[in-house]
């Protein structure tokens, strides 16, 4: 078990930042293993110099976001997942 | 007791103006060493540890850990600086100059990438890593270099900041063009010069 691993829980806040959706429940599937589940249940790496959610299979970086110190700016990098499903909250 | 007092201010002061020279802009001085991480700290075990140098060369070469410990090894004291703010001044290493592993070998390679253990890389111009400028660093303050912070090496090339020095290294691939890395790839600076607050795309 790696110190520094959270859940994918643990990216709730800055995914809120970008998307309109609830990130944490929306179900990903791996672009390099195929294993699919929701974001909430992957693995995830935050420090001040990015986020990366981490497929809790096979570890490939599913989502990774780097934010401007400012704040101004984002960069989101989604190539490590095939999809996204977002489901609305009603 | 008031000889103490006198001390402890000088100590301050003269610290302060030496880091005053030191600090590149916007950036703040630590005492401790950060840990910052984008994945799994690997774990690979020293016997099957291996540092590759590919790409562009006419022949790959590979050193095994104890290769590579037999190669002879400089101890360096460098500034460091991380594009999160922090820097950490005068830090001691150990490590094999990349210049001596590039010794003797010909290319016409202008970039370089430097690939890890769970796949993090970094890119940077090979004029950046040779000439006493990069090591690959396998001691840190005297003691073996611990996992959390790269061990067990990592490059170090202090002049930038400090996410070019990429931790768990395994080889360097020499290449004709140049190849944004892991965080060069998602708006870090392509090249992150700390003097020049080269932060983010554009700065």
């Amino acid at each position: 078990m790696d110190e520094r691993r959270l859940d994918g829980n643990a990216t709730a806040g800055v995914l809120a930042e970008i998307f309109t959706f609830e990130m944490t429940t929306a179900r990903t599937a791996c672009v390099h293993c195929g294993a699919t589940g929701e974001v909430g249940a992957q693995m995830a790496y935050v420090s001040e110099i990015g986020t990366v959610v981490r497929c809790a299979s096979c570890n490939n970086a599913l989502i990774r976001v780097a934010r401007q110190d400012d704040g101004g700016r984002y960069w989101l990098d989604l190539r490590g997942v095939k999809y996204l499903q977002l489901e609305e909250h009603l | 007791m008031g000889r103490g007092f006198f001390s402890r201010g000088f100590r301050g002061r003269r610290r302060e103006s030496e880091g005053d020279d030191r600090i590149p802009p916007g950036q703040y001085l630590v005492d401790g060493f950060p840990v910052l991480s984008a994945g799994p700290t690997p774990r690979t075990p020293l016997a099957e540890w291996t540092f590759t140098l590919d790409g562009e060369v006419d022949e790959p070469r590979t050193w095994s850990w104890e290769e590579f410990r037999a190669l002879p090894s400089e101890e360096v004291t460098r500034d460091i600086h991380c594009v999160t703010k922090w820097s950490k001044l005068g830090t001691t290493w150990e490590g094999v100059s990349v210049d001596t592993l590039l010794d003797g070998v010909d290319t016409a390679a202008e970039y370089v990438v430097g690939f890890c253990d769970g796949g993090y890389t970094t890119n940077l111009p090979l004029e950046d890593v040779t000439d006493g400028k990069a090591w690959i660093a396998h001691t840190y303050e005297g003691e073996p270099l611990p996992p959390e912070h790269g061990g067990p090496a990592r490059l170090l090339v202090p002049h930038l900041y400090f996410w070019k020095s990429a931790k768990w290294v395994r080889g360097l691939r020499l290449a004709a063009a140049d190849e944004p890395g892991f965080w060069e790839s998602l708006g870090y600076h392509n090249y992150g010069d700390p003097w020049r607050e080269q932060r983010y795309w554009g700065d």
